[in-house]
């Protein structure tokens, strides 16, 4: 039997853990919630066979077609995941292996530093900087390369920190065995440490790539919010996150709920890869 | 160790090149912002009112309802949250099926994208609640949202508590509220400022989630039920919807960035003054 | 040595068997201890002794995976019952650390919160008994002039003593000490024992030790533990003297005679 004081304590921690466990399932039925009524006065079908989007005229006028704007997260977020992959890997294998002990140390505090810099900052910085950049060579510049561009930036101290953590899990017993045996530290990375970590790292990739699906303000900031499915690198897109950030201001009813419907189109997603990436990742809990 | 095969320089030659490319633009960022923002920086620009929607004037308002919005945030996240730790960290053995189910749940939060919380935030606390849009809408957005973070840091600043102390404790015939209250989490306490100095990094870097929380009024707010512009909010509209608001942009996202600046050098100066503390002192 | 003629049984321990992870480390044990005497707990490494203590004020409670079946009565009363008041117990039934665990506080506070926490609201009333356990264990001389320092800046052998102080602060019927000398010097560990001597016909004491010299000087006493195939059992149990001189079998007989063990 507990002291009177501590089942009164857990009676009060019980209740605020409850609170704290709610809040996911809360933000689930809120979004089902508002989402409902566009669900089913458009079925499952309008959302990818209407004619374009311009959702407010009702269910009768209006126009719900949301696959540009998936086209368009889609090919932001791939594109970023394609380019910050190897980039951070290099990042990580850097601060793990190559560079002297101070000089990693210092590296690692710049980007972790860097993963929290806000979003907004970032897109501010495309916009005044990098849009230009690119439209001096390809106008407007605002495109679906900048949105890449800047994701790239976003996600890689994201992916390059996981990493980094997922190597440091393997045991230095394998890197020391190889090295014994005479492996060059290339072929050591390539051949023990890179395989060993090859979960962590890939639970790693999972998760910069459902940062970048859910990333708003960068891409809002530097891809022109066109909605048309781009054709090229240099088009203007909107992605979803964009879409919601840029309508939610002045959307009615359907619309309104149009926009909820994507919302839980986005959470469904990023779930499902944080979920992969979860699962991927070595036990490293405590019971 | 003369003569390596050309793919070990090749490797190591990207490596260095990769990182110090990634300084590079880091830098260059900076170096940016601080450029065009630093010149517009001054005394008067903290303080003042924006005049002509931010193209002059300062973000004296926009500062105030910063720091409101924040405060709302920790005020009601911090005791969720370090309750939340305790009932994790305590009183679960990390094997109780309630607590995998609060563990699941948090993760699942964690990956929940800010503009989903802004959705979230401005049907529940907005409209459903009526809070419309307000500082407290705002500020209670972001504590849902930093809530994982906040949990998760305690959690790990109180696991790394000796477990001595709580046999010691308990051998003594107190109790886990007492030895809790009187040992733990006095040792803690470093590991949960810095959990409380992250929350605050993460909140302040937030925009999409408070575009329909909280707002882009930029005046000064008179209640926590007044619409309140936050810094981020404040760069993305001078941004994006003042022209000639770059200027400000730049100068607004330099306080910003200080502000982040400030809060993660906290981290590392309390996490070096724990390190020299070595646990022997209080 | 003043001992009642007839011991009277404290802590009675009826088929105790314990399991970590479902795997069983003591096997039905039974055996009691009495009132106001030493009793000593000896045998090998890793044979349950530690374990065993832990469950005699429950501290067992605190590792998880930890499963307990039996019962241990003080006085009458199964402490292993669901109902049992576990801070009652274990104030009752007081337990030193093998390794020192002072609190990070000062050396006051090691002493004084405890004290507030059952409920001693007097200050002066602490203070004196501050003074009077930190008499007892020797460290008065040694701390008066430091009370509002660090605990963790004393010496191991300091640290184990001002343990001791706190525990008696509480003034516990049972005292369990695992290994209380084992970190300690020599000088240490004789003041240390001498306090154990001390506390005999007042307190309760069981002791696990290695030290079988140690045991040989302190135990009215003397419960030998023994492992089999990783199980831990009782094989000799009784007056100190008695085992120490003809034990029943060979094995414990090597051991106790230092040959083996
Ligand atoms: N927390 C635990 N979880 C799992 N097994 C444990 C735990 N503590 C002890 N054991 C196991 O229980 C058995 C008995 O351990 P115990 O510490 O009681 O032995 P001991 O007799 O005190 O040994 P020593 O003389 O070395 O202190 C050992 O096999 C040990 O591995
Ligand atoms: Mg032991």
């Amino acid at each position: 039997m507990r002291a009177a004081e501590d089942r009164l304590l857990l009676g009060c921690l019980r209740l605020a853990g409850a609170a704290a466990g709610s809040i996911v399932l809360l933000i689930v039925a809120y979004l089902l919630a508002e989402a409902l009524p566009a669900l089913q006065a458009l079925g499952p079908l309008r959302w990818i066979r209407d004619a374009s989007w311009h959702p407010a005229g009702g269910a009768g006028a209006g126009r719900f077609n949301l696959s540009p704007m998936l086209i368009g997260t889609a090919a932001a977020a791939t594109g970023a995941v394609l380019l910050a992959t190897p980039l951070s890997i290099a990042s990580a294998l850097f601060c793990r292996f190559y560079a002297p002990r101070r000089l990693g140390g210092g590296y690692r505090r710049l980007v972790q530093l860097l993963a929290g810099l806000p979003s907004v900052v970032f897109g501010f910085w495309g916009l005044v900087v990098l849009t230009p950049l690119i439209g001096r060579w390809q106008p407007p510049g605002q495109s679906l390369l900048a949105g890449i561009l800047i994701l790239t930036l976003m996600i890689l101290p994201t992916i390059s920190l996981l990493a980094e953590s997922a190597l440091a899990a393997v045991p230095r017993a394998y890197g020391q065995a190889a090295a014994a045996m005479g492996l060059t530290r290339w072929a050591t990375i390539r051949q023990v440490m890179l395989p060993a970590a090859i979960t962590g790292l890939s639970s790693a990739i999972l998760l910069g790539a459902a940062r970048a699906i859910g990333e708003t303000m960068a891409v809002l900031m530097v891809t022109g919010n066109v909605v048309r499915t781009p054709a090229s690198l240099l088009d203007p897109v909107r992605t979803l996150t964009a879409n919601i950030a840029l309508e939610l201001g002045y959307a009615l009813e359907l619309h309104r709920s149009a926009l909820f419907v994507s919302g839980l189109l986005l959470m469904g997603m990023v779930a499902l890869l944080v979920g992969i990436s979860e699962a991927l990742r070595p036990e490293e809990r405590h019971g | 160790m003369d003569r390596r095969p050309w793919p070990d320089g090749l490797a190591a030659a990207l490596a260095w090149g990769v990182a110090m490319g990634i300084t590079a633009v880091f830098g260059l960022v900076l170096a940016d912002l601080l450029r065009h923002g630093l010149p517009e920086i001054s005394l008067g620009f903290l303080l003042e009112a924006p005049r002509e929607a931010g193209r002059a004037g300062g973000i004296g308002p926009v500062i105030v309802s910063t720091l409101l919005i924040l405060a709302v945030c920790l005020l009601t996240s911090l005791p969720i949250a370090l309750a939340t730790a305790v009932l994790l960290a305590e009183f679960s053995h990390g094997r109780s099926g309630f607590a995998r189910l609060i563990r699941a749940s948090l993760d699942g939060l964690a990956g929940v994208p800010s503009i989903v919380f802004g959705l979230f935030g401005n049907a529940l606390f907005s409209l459903a609640l009526g809070l419309g849009f307000s500082i407290l809408s705002g500020g209670l957005t972001l504590a849902c949202m930093v809530l994982p973070i906040l949990i998760r840091s305690a959690e790990q600043a109180l696991r790394e508590v000796p477990s001595d102390y709580r046999r010691a404790a308990a051998a003594l015939g107190i109790s886990q509220a007492a030895s809790l209250r009187q040992v733990l989490l006095p040792c803690a306490a470093p590991g949960l400022a810095i959990g409380v100095v992250l929350g605050i990094g993460r909140a302040l870097a937030e925009t999409a989630a408070l575009l329909f929380t909280s707002g882009y009024v930029d005046r000064l707010p008179g209640s926590l039920l007044d619409s309140g512009r936050a810094l981020s909010v404040h760069i993305y509209d001078l941004a994006m919807n003042v022209p000639g608001g770059e200027a400000r942009a730049y100068a607004t996202a330099v306080v910003l960035v200080v502000l982040l600046l400030v809060a993660n050098a906290l981290t590392l100066g309390i996490a070096e003054l724990w390190r020299l503390d070595g646990g022997t002192s209080r | 040595m003043s001992l009642p003629l007839r011991p009277q049984p404290c802590l009675e321990v009826r088929q105790l068997s314990v399991s970590y992870d479902r795997r069983c480390v003591i096997d039905a044990v039974s055996t009691v201890m009495h009132r106001s005497r030493i009793t000593a707990i000896v045998g090998p490494s890793g044979c349950g002794k530690s374990t065993f203590l832990s469950c005699l004020n429950r501290l067992s409670d605190l590792t998880p995976g930890c499963r307990l079946s039996g019962s241990i009565r003080l006085d009458g009363d199964d402490i292993l019952s669901a109902r049992t008041d576990l801070i009652r117990l274990r104030r009752r039934v007081g337990a030193i650390a093998q390794r020192p665990n002072p609190f990070p506080l000062s050396i006051r506070r090691n002493i004084t919160m405890p004290l507030e926490h059952h409920g001693l609201r007097h200050r002066d009333r602490r203070e004196a008994v501050l003074e009077r356990v930190l008499r007892r264990v020797g460290l008065w001389r040694e701390v008066r002039g430091r009370l509002d320092q660090p605990a963790l800046a004393l010496s191991g052998g300091q640290q184990q003593r001002l343990c001791l102080a706190r525990a008696l602060a509480l003034e516990p019927e049972v005292l369990l000490l695992d290994e209380p000398c084992s970190a300690l010097d020599p000088v240490a560990s004789g003041v240390v024992e001498d306090l154990i001597a001390s506390l005999r016909g007042a307190t309760t004491q069981v002791i696990v030790t290695h030290n079988l010299a140690q045991a040989r000087r302190l135990a009215d006493d003397l419960i030998v533990f023994w492992t089999d195939e990783g199980r831990g059992t009782i094989v000799e149990q009784g007056p100190a003297d008695a085992v120490f001189t003809s034990p029943q079998s060979a094995i414990t007989a090597a051991y106790l005679s230092g040959s083996r063990g």
